[in-house]
């Protein structure tokens, strides 16, 4: 381990010296958790995320991480992970496709008492018959979980979204988990350069008096739910107090708008947004559209392209007004129902430009001849 | 989608089809190209079909996933094609104009008239090796067909330099840079043991690469040499 210096976090995201490394979606996690100054990680394997937690404990060997263990299942590590944010520790951990969906309970609850833990999916099928390989369905599945969340396209996306999602997670007025989602294999086990800050630098510890409710504090929420079970009380204070929170935590996760904007630039990134035709979708999806637009644009079709960073938060004003202008809208993506297209029908006015599609779902490659094909249509 | 090179590894669980892939997508990158490198899988055992994929470019490379439309196919086991040991089917499926097949294996694999007349159709030159023999006769291991495939690649398509080959191979499997700067570098006593290991292993699989690059035959298909 060499000696790491506390920096202004501005500094490892903006450094003046970068390092190039030629590296692995899972190897840029563990770059990623060498520089954020984790105090906790716990594991527990399953394709395609095991190599990223295995790394993560080559980091408590090599002695930047200072409590690592593997867990018995993914609700246990959940639970586990849960445990040390609330004694007041920063804690990372990582699961994905079915050890989502078998940790599930725990997303909600962590969000519910205000826990800033944050964990990356690895996102893979979860339907049966069973499938290892990318498919992101499972995040269909945490819409509406309380966390916030965040899609990473390529493995710089995950180093950078992992490093900032810490601060984001961490601020008094959101402190609620951040899960930074990449898709297997495509993200994962590719690999790809990414620019890294000096081992050197290190982000400030997490600051326990940061957050926004009490430790362990049986008469207040959110402890208090755990003490006196709402639904066995029904009167109406209790409801009250159920409701309140829900809203409080919805709250929280719009508060991250402004800082997720700080240090993420913004919750969408855009190529030619005035175009006539745009692609919009999020994760790798959005890395065949850009073959796409180019082979688009040099035909000369007009064509455009947006890529939601923030699922959760979603960048609803910015999707409704560049769909204003557009006349047809393509959303690529890799699952069976078409989560992202509903999303997008969701906040827009004229749902009718929405082309839903093209959809590649249980582990294949989604051509970007497809989303070709679809632009094509459009042109005519 | 051009300037692109897409190379689809074709091979059997064990048999460093995803090493090689990163060797190569590693020597691109050093070579001061863009490339990008991955695998695909199923359960991992030995002897289950495994892919992987390399693109190499002069611009920046954002298409993910499996390569459909391969400029070059490298096959590291005859199962592959005669067991349909392969995520493609037919093997070549999916091939560019004017592209390159290179199959291992210590015989020429007899194609059936209508895939000869594809194979036509399309342009494509097919190269055969006995990469696997190579291995264990230079590399003194099995192991070694990948670098036997890999130095097969170099004799019919040399589209990364051979210095960028042998730092890969150092950073690859020396878990550092320390070697990378060669010979000449100045090694603490600590690292010697392990440095005349590793040289040696890197000297080795170097030959391997060498020799199989000059190994590598044309199939004629009954025609001219």
């Amino acid at each position: 381990m060499i000696t790491q210096k506390i920096v202004d976090p501005e500094k490892i995201y903006d450094p003046s010296e970068k390092e190039s490394l030629f590296i692995t979606g899972s190897e840029a996690v563990k770059e990623a958790l060498r520089r954020a100054n984790v105090d906790m990680a716990i594991a527990y394997p399953i394709t395609p995320q095991s190599e990223s937690m295995h790394l993560a404990g080559d980091l408590f060997a090599e002695g930047y991480i200072k409590e690592y263990f593997r867990g018995e299942n993914e609700f246990a590590v959940m639970s586990s992970v849960a445990g040390a944010a609330m004694a007041g520790v920063r804690v990372f951990t990582a699961t994905g496709g079915p050890g989502t969906l078998r940790a599930f309970e725990l997303f909600p609850t962590w969000a519910g008492a205000r826990l800033p833990i944050v964990c990356s999916f690895m996102t893979r099928g979860i339907n049966s018959p069973l499938t290892i390989q990318p498919d992101t369905i499972e995040m269909a599945c945490l819409l509406d979980s309380g966390i916030i969340m965040l899609h990473a396209e390529t493995a710089q996306d995950l180093y950078d979204m992992i490093l900032r999602a810490f601060m984001i997670a961490e601020k008094t007025d959101v402190h609620i988990p951040v899960g930074v989602f990449c898709d297997g294999f495509f993200v994962t086990h590719t690999r790809d350069t990414v620019e890294v800050a000096p081992a050197e630098m290190k982000l400030p510890p997490y600051d326990a008096y940061s957050s926004p409710v009490p430790a362990m504090d049986m008469e207040n929420a959110p402890f208090r739910h755990m003490r006196d079970p709402f639904v066995m009380k029904s009167n109406f204070i209790s409801y009250a107090t159920h409701a309140s929170w829900q809203q409080e935590v919805m709250a929280a996760c719009e508060r991250s708008r402004k800082y997720i904007q700080q240090y993420l630039g913004s919750l969408i990134e855009t190529e030619h947004p005035d175009s006539e035709i745009l692609i919009i979708s999020s994760g790798t999806a959005i890395s065949q559209g850009r073959e796409a637009m180019k082979s688009a644009r040099a035909m000369g079709l007009d064509v455009g392209l947006v890529k939601i960073k923030s699922i959760r938060p979603f960048p609803e004003e910015e999707i409704r007004l560049l769909a204003r202008n557009a006349k047809h809208i393509i959303v690529p993506e890799f699952n069976r129902t078409g989560w992202m297209a509903r999303e997008i029908k969701s906040v827009i006015e004229d749902t009718t430009k929405v082309i839903a599609g093209p959809r590649v779902f249980g582990g294949m490659t989604m051509p970007p001849e497809s989303i070709l094909d679809e632009i094509r249509r459009c042109s005519k | 989608m051009d300037k692109k090179v897409s190379i689809r590894m074709s091979g059997l669980g064990g048999q460093g089809v995803v090493t090689a892939a990163h060797i190569i997508g590693s020597a691109a990158n050093k070579d001061g190209k863009f490339s990008t490198v991955n695998p695909f899988f199923g359960a991992e055992k030995r002897l289950a079909p495994a892919e992987s994929y390399v693109r190499i470019s002069e611009e920046k490379i954002y298409e993910r996933g499996e390569i459909l439309f391969p400029d070059v196919i490298m096959i590291f086991h005859p199962h592959v094609i005669t067991l349909g040991k392969c995520y493609t089917m037919p093997f070549y499926e999916g091939l560019q104009e004017n592209g390159i097949i290179i199959i291992n294996s210590d015989e020429p694999l007899e194609f059936k008239q209508e895939d000869i007349e594809k194979f036509k159709s399309m342009n494509a030159t097919l190269y055969h090796i006995p990469a696997t023999r190579l291995g264990v006769e230079i590399g003194g291991t099995e192991l070694a067909t990948n670098m036997s495939m890999i130095g097969s690649l170099l004799g019919v398509y040399p589209l990364i330099s051979v210095e960028s080959l042998k730092e890969s191979l150092a950073e690859r499997f020396g878990g550092g840079k320390f070697i990378a700067s060669g010979t000449t570098a100045a090694l603490d006593d600590a690292l010697k043991g392990k440095y005349e290991q590793l040289a040696q292993l890197i000297e080795k699989n170097m030959e391997v690469i060498e020799k199989s690059s000059e190994q590598v035959r044309k199939y004629t298909f009954g025609q001219e040499g």
